[in-house]
């Protein structure tokens, strides 16, 4: 047995739309190890977001092989799917997609609601102080700013404890301030030991992972090892 | 508690478009309460001919002039004078020795006119009848007597007044041996009859009686009756002195087996039966419109659900790629389908109820003896249908939500 988490052979995906074939990944090989923090980038449109979502468990690959956690789920149905988006993985979209005219507490509870624990109040009170915003717990979605919104969402990937966190352009529509306390997050998040990939077009937040993957038209450009991190230092999480 | 959860969800999610939602339960309110009407008014009805039967009793046999077939009235009850009905025909039957079924009988006229006493005018109707009148029709008097055979073919002007003719004519004062004017003439009370009520015969209570032959000679001119009625001893004898009422009076009136009847001949029972199954066509009329009503409320329910589902598609999207299964995503939005349609069905039967009710209060202002029935049943069967309705509309939309990929239902907007 090995570390791997992740393990991509050979994905090609195309989209068919009325006869109209779309080809967008053409043959990815990489892995992704336990606790590994990865970034992906790439111009726009080159297939970023459709991998992840692929990763995600969202969308189905059209040809290769998706191994996760040893298993390989190429052939799962949609109900095994939606058990495995609802305990290992965490989703950070790149719109926020909260539940409007719903609170903050509702809206990091969602996933819980699908689930079969027991401490959902629990994890979801956790969920929410890690980001900061146990002071907005009754606010409406429409009620935040878009940093919050933000750490929102994140608080809602990661209410469920999984296993991997897929992050698509956390910090596109963020200010610089908002988006340090978004990498600050995920930093600590994989400190814990929690898996990150996150898909960015800015190098200064890229060089927060571990790894940089860079596409380009469907392809693996490179796969490069980050030198030094930039870690959190104690002290300077958000209160 | 799951179920529980579930429609406290869907309640959650129906308020936050609380007019759009409540605009979609209104085919589902107005259908409701329509069938919960319908069923109410019609079980009241059915009262009223129930007590109706009850009250003249089911061992009534009336006879009336002219042909009918059996299921129409007759062409007298309609307001067509015919003549071929006599008194004879009457004495006829009574004097025979084959009818002592019959416990007594008696003949009919009427006419429309005022009484006067003093300065005080009141318009009635006056019934030239005979004297077995109280036992044929059950009617006890209060006060004073009523006129005798001989008083009747000794054309004795003589009254009887009913309970409230007498007190809008006399208001305190004892009508015993007063004299009135009916039509110019002048005759006297010699009883007052007891409170009877209105009946599908109209209001008893505001009618007055006179001998039959005065009636005929002195007030109206005429040689004919409009109608007979006769107690019968028991129901089972019913259709023998039918029978042999029909067989006295085409011997009187030379009529051989082949020949028309120019007379009918009906229990009373079957004569409301009559009224009965009308009102009863009349009822399934409506629930028919209500039935529609119904049904277009059922497929506002479909179109506004189709409509939310390509709303919330990203919000169907989200819940899906957080781990919501196909099953519960369906289920989430039957479960709000039916919720709409539960609630709409509640207030529909209150609705409904609350108009009924009305439609009984004032019946029973107007005198008759209407019940007010909401049958358990009725109410079962209303929710039955609105819950199935939201259950049959509601499933297309929800499989729709259920099917949407999560990715593209995220990238909706
Ligand atoms: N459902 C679809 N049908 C057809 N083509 C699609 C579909 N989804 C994505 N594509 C195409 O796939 C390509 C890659 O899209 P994708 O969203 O993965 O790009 P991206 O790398 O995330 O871009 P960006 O940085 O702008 O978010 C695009 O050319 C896009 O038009
Ligand atoms: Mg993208």
């Amino acid at each position: 047995m090995d570390n791997k988490l992740i393990d991509i052979q050979d994905l090609k995906k195309e989209f068919v739309n009325e006869e109209v074939v779309t080809k967008v990944l053409h043959g990815l090989n990489f892995s992704i190890k336990k606790g590994e923090y990865l970034a992906i980038m790439g111009p726009s449109g080159s297939g970023k977001s459709t991998l992840m979502h692929i990763l995600g468990f969202l969308d189905k690959l059209t040809t290769g092989k998706y191994i996760f956690d040893g298993q390989d789920i190429t052939s799962f149905d949609e109900n095994k799917l939606a058990s495995i988006r609802n305990e290992e993985v965490g989703f950070v979209f790149q719109q926020f997609n909260l539940l409007s005219k719903t609170s903050v507490y509702e809206n990091v509870k969602l996933p819980l609601t699908y689930s079969t624990r027991l401490d959902k109040d629990k994890l979801t009170e956790e969920a929410i102080r890690s980001v900061g915003l146990d002071h907005r717990s009754d606010f409406l979605s429409n009620q935040l700013s878009g940093g919050e919104k933000q750490r929102v969402a994140i608080a809602r990937a990661i209410v469920n404890q999984p296993k991997i966190v897929f992050a698509d352009e956390p910090t596109g529509n963020l200010d610089t301030k908002s988006g340090t306390q978004i990498m600050e997050i995920f930093e600590r998040l994989n400190d814990k030991g929690h898996t990150i990939i996150l898909v960015t077009h800015e190098q200064d937040t890229a060089n927060h992972a571990d790894r940089i993957i860079k596409i380009r038209d469907g392809l693996i450009e490179s796969d490069i090892k980050v030198e030094k991190r930039r870690s959190v230092k104690e002290g300077e999480l958000i209160k | 508690m799951v179920i529980l959860g579930l429609f406290k969800a869907a309640i959650k999610s129906l308020n936050i478009n609380r007019w759009r939602s409540f605009l979609t339960m209104l085919g589902i309110i107005i259908g409701v309460a329509g069938v919960i009407m319908i069923l109410s008014v019609g079980a009241g009805a059915q009262s009223l001919i129930f007590n109706e039967i009850e009250s003249v009793g089911s061992n009534l046999v009336s006879v009336l002039p002219g042909a009918s077939d059996d299921e129409g009235p007759p062409a007298s009850a309609m307001g067509i004078t015919v003549t071929t009905l006599q008194l004879d025909d009457l004495e006829a039957i009574l004097n025979n020795d084959s009818t002592n079924a019959i416990v007594a009988g008696a003949g009919y006229v009427q006419g429309v006119a005022n009484i006067v006493y003093q300065n005080q005018k009141v318009d009635t109707t006056f019934v030239g009848t005979t004297e077995s009148y109280p036992i044929v029709e059950n009617a006890n008097l209060i006060s004073g007597r009523w006129y005798t055979e001989v008083e009747d073919k000794g054309l004795s002007r003589l009254v009887v007044l009913g309970y409230q003719a007498a007190l809008d004519t006399f208001g305190d004062i004892d009508p015993l041996n007063k004299k009135i004017k009916i039509k110019k003439e002048i005759f006297r009370v010699v009883g007052v009859v007891e409170e009877r009520g209105s009946t599908f015969f109209g209001d008893l209570d505001n009618q007055v009686y006179i001998p039959l032959r005065t009636a005929q000679k002195i007030m109206l001119g005429i040689n004919h009756i409009s109608s007979a009625r006769f107690q019968i001893d028991k129901e089972e004898n019913v259709p023998a002195v039918i029978e042999e009422v029909k067989r006295i009076i085409r011997d009187q009136h030379d009529i051989d087996k082949a020949g028309i009847d120019d007379f009918s001949v009906r229990s009373q029972a079957q004569a409301l039966d009559v009224l009965g199954s009308v009102t009863g066509a009349l009822n399934f009329f409506l629930a028919a419109i209500a039935a529609i009503a119904l049904l277009v409320g059922g497929v506002g329910i479909m179109n506004i659900m189709l409509v939310s589902v390509t709303e919330r598609t990203a919000e169907i999207g989200l819940r899906k790629a957080v781990g919501a299964k196909p099953i519960v995503i369906t289920t989430q939005f039957l479960v709000e389908a039916i919720t709409l349609t539960f609630v709409g069905g509640a207030i529909g039967i209150i609705i409904g109820a609350f108009v009924a009710g009305l439609i009984a209060l004032v019946a029973n202002y107007l005198g008759y003896h209407w019940e007010f029935i909401v049958s358990i049943s009725s109410i079962l069967l209303s929710v039955g249908i609105s819950v199935a309705i939201g259950i049959f509309f509601g499933l297309y939309p929800a499989s729709k939500a259920a099917k949407l990929n999560p990715v593209e239902a995220l990238r909706y907007e």
